[in-house]
């Protein structure tokens, strides 16, 4: 009992009721107080059953799955190669290059989003150019569709990838490629055996963060996407500003939440979460 | 009980060190201190007296309890069990910012945001000591650690033999009756280490208080203590003076940690007049005193210190008080001032050393006789 | 000899990183633009769009709402964060893990069912639009990343000083006064200035919280954007990206007093 008065752990207790007030019984009283509007349990299943086979949001489930799991794989191809150029130069190249990422990770994600929607516009800067170089005659349409939705959110997550990669690369000790090298390996040989198996956990960390932001993911598809490009979150969102059907953003909600809970599960499970967000 | 009241030696030593008498100052009592992490017992029952103005060492592998002992001391480690008395008075409930310990660590601990001179004022402004006093006492224990002219440097501009000096002047300076030390001279190099091992016992002389010393190494250990602890798999297995752990170990374990040493291992034949008679597997028979008392058919070591073994190229005639042996070099060493001969006999290997004094060195192959006395050789259980 | 391969690498990095940047500097360029719309390059140059950004009455309402929101939300995690980071970087108790995974589940709950919950809390009581109450919600999400720099700085503090202090004499607030918070004060002002950044930043808990009254930046930026990208969006955002900028440039003036230290003590 002596030892418990003096432990630092009770500095824990203001943190911990901050969150218990403004984060945890909003959404314990929200769910609560939307599902407790049902007549029932077996009401409460009916609206889950309609909600959750409705179109829109089987759609909107299958659009979230696909897009994030292609911006996951986007980020993480096109972010290896530079996670392992930061991982093994150092000097002005790499904070050059640390630069160029940091940067975009800490500017606002509306702002962020809206230099792409300046760039990939119907009069927007990329078809200024192509259309005074004679390239095209019509501007393309780079906006308001798929495509716009997965340069967004690829440019937006980016960091988070190369971060995490660069984390798991960086405990690489250099030695040994070295000693792959000296006992006769060559190059790719290498880094298939040697490297790749090393910083696989950076890998699947990476892949997770990323997939866990983007599924949850608004800002950037609601402002970049088209008709067709309707996320879940947005769908949540839509139904709580406009539609004004709280039973339907309750059940998006819950299930949207409940998946992000089982991915982070996962990402406990296999790193240490003090480098979330490549700290 | 633990196993220090297992050696008579130590015993009789911690005999007349019970802080009862008024003028006791820094005597510290532990009495079966306990502490565990999950399972694993790291300091298990020890129990100790430290008596007042004493230089004592706990050493110890690592792993052994010795930090988690001291940091028990010093009330950074909980105690579980047991009991810590300092001059008598049971220090249990106390913080440790109450307990007045100075305390050395070794990687020095200066705070960097501070200079010299506010570190070592550290402890008295933390107990109000007014300004010109606290100025008189700081220079006098910078001057106790000769770096009167550092007063206005950071530690990043000292080296770590000046660092270990602040520490040192910072721990003494509110006049502490015991300081703790955990491995003070650990991160410094081995001539600095030794000139310091000079002048930390040297400003425990004259300042004396008591100091308790965490070490893993044997030689600062023996240098600088009047009596030394050794401490294995959480307990302490001997208690005594330098010269008494080091030439009467009471296990085979401590004879091996400390300096070199020979453990033939053997079976015993009897013990007479606390004399035992040894059979090494080779049919070759040996003498040594048995510091307790052993049932015949033990496995038992013969210990005997490669120094106290005389080489001859010819046996002398047998006498009752020496043990005598026959064999071949096998391999020699050369340590600079000494000779290490490893000498075949029927099948065991004995190590000789030989100071290095210009006498004929002998070759491998060469036969060679053995003689010790049997004083020298202690029968070991194990 | 692997030089081909190198230089492949090299250029793909290029490439890569001016992608990366390009977005950021192209808004800043087109924020000095003097036309009425936006072209790249510009043909002039002007402040136009900032004396619109500035000159106008409710930008400079929005400017304020987010710096108030950010300078609460900053002070509340800041303190809290520190508290909860040294208690988990110096207590002794089991599922230290569990503990801090979940005050880092702001960062991975989507900020859409969060927002929605706390407006639905907030509505209840009429809260709507008070700044002192959405700098208090706009904590929540500041927290984790205070602990996360904080986590991090504090692991380097050597225990050992706290316990040279605390056996020297000192109680447990002169150590924490004297000792723990000087030493630890680089990573606290670092969590400081990125929880102001991610609190003036934020977009989606003002968008839900802020009703007419408080409109941050990022919230006048998301109604504008639906109906048109006009150049003092450009002027706006500049500004929020040289927030950004400054954030970035203190919290590296920060790093390199702190590791030029370091690097004296080794010397």
């Amino acid at each position: 009992m002596r030892s418990r008065s003096r432990d630092p752990g009770v500095l824990l207790v203001p943190a911990f009721a901050l969150l218990a007030v403004l984060f945890v019984l909003p959404l314990a009283w929200f769910f609560v107080g939307v599902f407790a509007e049902a007549d029932g349990i077996a009401d409460l299943a009916d609206w889950f059953a309609i909600v959750l086979t409705s179109r829109a949001v089987v759609t909107a489930m299958i659009t979230t799955n696909w897009i994030s799991l292609l911006v996951t794989a986007i980020t993480l191809l096109v972010g290896y190669p530079i996670a392992y150029y930061l991982a093994t130069h150092t000097g002005w190249r790499f904070a050059l290059v640390l630069f160029c990422i940091i940067v975009p990770y800490f500017t606002s994600v509306i702002v962020r989003t809206y230099s792409w929607m300046v760039l990939l516009g119907r009069n927007g800067i990329i078809n200024q150019a192509l259309q005074s170089a004679g390239l095209i005659d019509a501007p393309l349409a780079l906006l308001y569709n798929k495509a716009g939705v997965l340069v967004g959110m690829t440019y937006v997550l980016m960091p988070y990838m190369i971060l995490t990669l660069y984390a798991a690369m960086r405990g690489i000790d250099p030695s040994l490629t070295r000693a792959a090298y000296g006992l006769g390996a060559g190059r790719i040989y290498t880094f298939w055996r040697i490297y790749f198996p090393l910083s696989l956990h950076g890998v699947v960390s990476g892949s997770l963060i990323v997939f866990i932001l983007a599924i949850g993911f608004f800002i950037t598809p609601a402002l970049m996407g088209g008709p067709g490009d309707v996320m879940i979150a947005m769908l949540i969102e839509r139904a709580v500003e406009i539609t004004l059907d709280w039973m339907s953003a309750a059940i998006m909600a819950l299930v949207l939440l409940a998946v992000t809970l089982v991915l982070y599960a996962f990402y406990y499970r296999f790193t240490d979460v003090r480098r979330m967000m490549g700290a | 009980m633990s196993r220090v009241s297992d050696a008579p030696a130590a015993s009789r030593e911690t005999l007349g060190a019970e802080p009862d008498g008024a003028d006791a100052r820094g005597a510290i009592s532990l009495r079966r201190i306990t502490k565990r992490y999950g399972d694993e017992r790291v300091v298990d029952a020890v129990s100790l007296e430290i008596r007042p103005g004493e230089f004592f060492s706990l050493l110890g592998p690592s792993g052994s309890g010795k930090t988690t002992t001291l940091m028990m001391i010093a009330g950074f480690a909980d105690l579980e069990e047991g009991q810590i008395l300092i001059d008598g008075t049971d220090i249990a409930a106390e913080p440790p910012q109450r307990r007045g310990f100075g305390m050395v660590f070794q990687n020095y601990a200066i705070f960097p945001h501070l200079n010299v001179f506010e570190n070592v004022a550290f402890p008295l402004r933390a107990r109000r000591v007014t300004g010109l006093e606290i100025e008189r006492r700081v220079r006098d224990a910078l001057a106790l650690v000769r770096l009167e002219r550092f007063g206005e440097r950071f530690a990043r501009q000292l080296s770590g033999g000046q660092q270990q000096r602040v520490a040192i002047a910072r721990a003494i300076v509110f006049q502490p009756k015991v300081v703790l030390m955990d491995e003070p001279l650990g991160a410094l190099d081995k001539n600095l280490r030794y000139e310091m091992q000079v002048e930390i016992k040297d400003i425990q002389r004259r300042l004396g208080m008591t100091v308790v010393y965490v070490t893993h190494d044997q030689e600062e250990a023996m240098n600088m203590s009047d009596r030394i602890g050794i401490m294995n798999h959480g307990r302490v297995d001997q208690v005594g003076p330098p010269t008494q752990i080091y030439e009467r170990p009471v296990s085979t374990f401590i004879a091996r940690f400390l300096g070199e040493a020979n453990l033939l291992s053997g079976e015993l034949r009897e013990v007479c007049d606390g004399v035992a008679t040894i059979a090494l597997p080779g049919g070759v028979t040996l003498r040594a005193v048995a510091p307790k008392p052993l049932a015949a058919g033990t496995p038992v070591s013969l210990f005997v210190r490669p120094e106290r073994i005389a080489l001859a190229e010819t046996a002398g005639p047998p006498a009752s008080a020496l043990n005598r042996a026959a064999g071949r070099i096998r391999r020699m060493s050369f340590l600079g001032n000494i000779l290490r001969y490893v000498v075949d006999v029927s099948g065991a290997e004995i190590t000789v050393d030989v100071q290095n004094a210009g006498s004929r060195r002998l070759a491998e192959g060469d036969a060679v006789a053995l003689a010790w006395a049997v004083a020298d050789s202690l029968a070991l259980e194990g | 000899m692997d030089r081909p391969r190198e230089l492949g690498l090299a250029s793909y990095i290029a490439v890569a990183c001016l992608v990366l940047i390009a977005p950021i500097a192209i808004v800043c360029v087109l924020a000095f633009s003097g036309e009425g719309y936006l072209r790249f390059p510009p043909e002039s140059f002007s402040l136009r769009w900032f004396s619109a950004f500035f000159g106008d009455g409710r930008w400079r309402q929005s400017l304020w709402s987010s710096f108030v929101i950010a300078l609460i939300a900053c002070a509340i995690s800041t303190v809290l964060g520190f508290l909860a980071a040294y208690a988990l970087v110096r207590g002794e108790f089991r599922a230290k893990k569990v503990l801090l995974s979940f005050m880092l589940m702001p960062l991975i709950v989507p900020h859409v069912i969060t927002a929605i919950a706390m407006y639905f809390l907030t509505a209840r009581f009429g809260l709507v639009g008070n700044v002192v109450w959405i700098g208090f919600c706009h904590a929540v999400v500041t927290l984790p990343i205070v602990l996360l720099i904080l986590l991090s700085s504090m692991q380097s503090v050597d225990i050992n000083l706290e316990r040279a202090a605390l056996s020297l004499g000192g109680s447990r607030l002169y150590v924490f006064r004297r000792i723990v918070i000087p030493l630890a004060f680089p990573g606290i002002l670092s969590g400081a200035l990125f929880a102001f950044l991610a609190s003036f930043d934020e977009l989606i808990i003002s968008l839900f919280l802020a009703g007419v009254r408080a409109q941050t930046l990022p919230v006048r930026i998301w109604n504008s954007l639906h109906l048109e990208l006009e150049p003092v969006i450009a002027a706006v955002s500049a500004f929020l990206i040289a927030v950004t900028g400054a954030v970035l440039v203190l919290d590296g003036l920060i790093r390199h007093l702190r590791s030029s230290a370091a690097a004296g003590a080794r010397g």
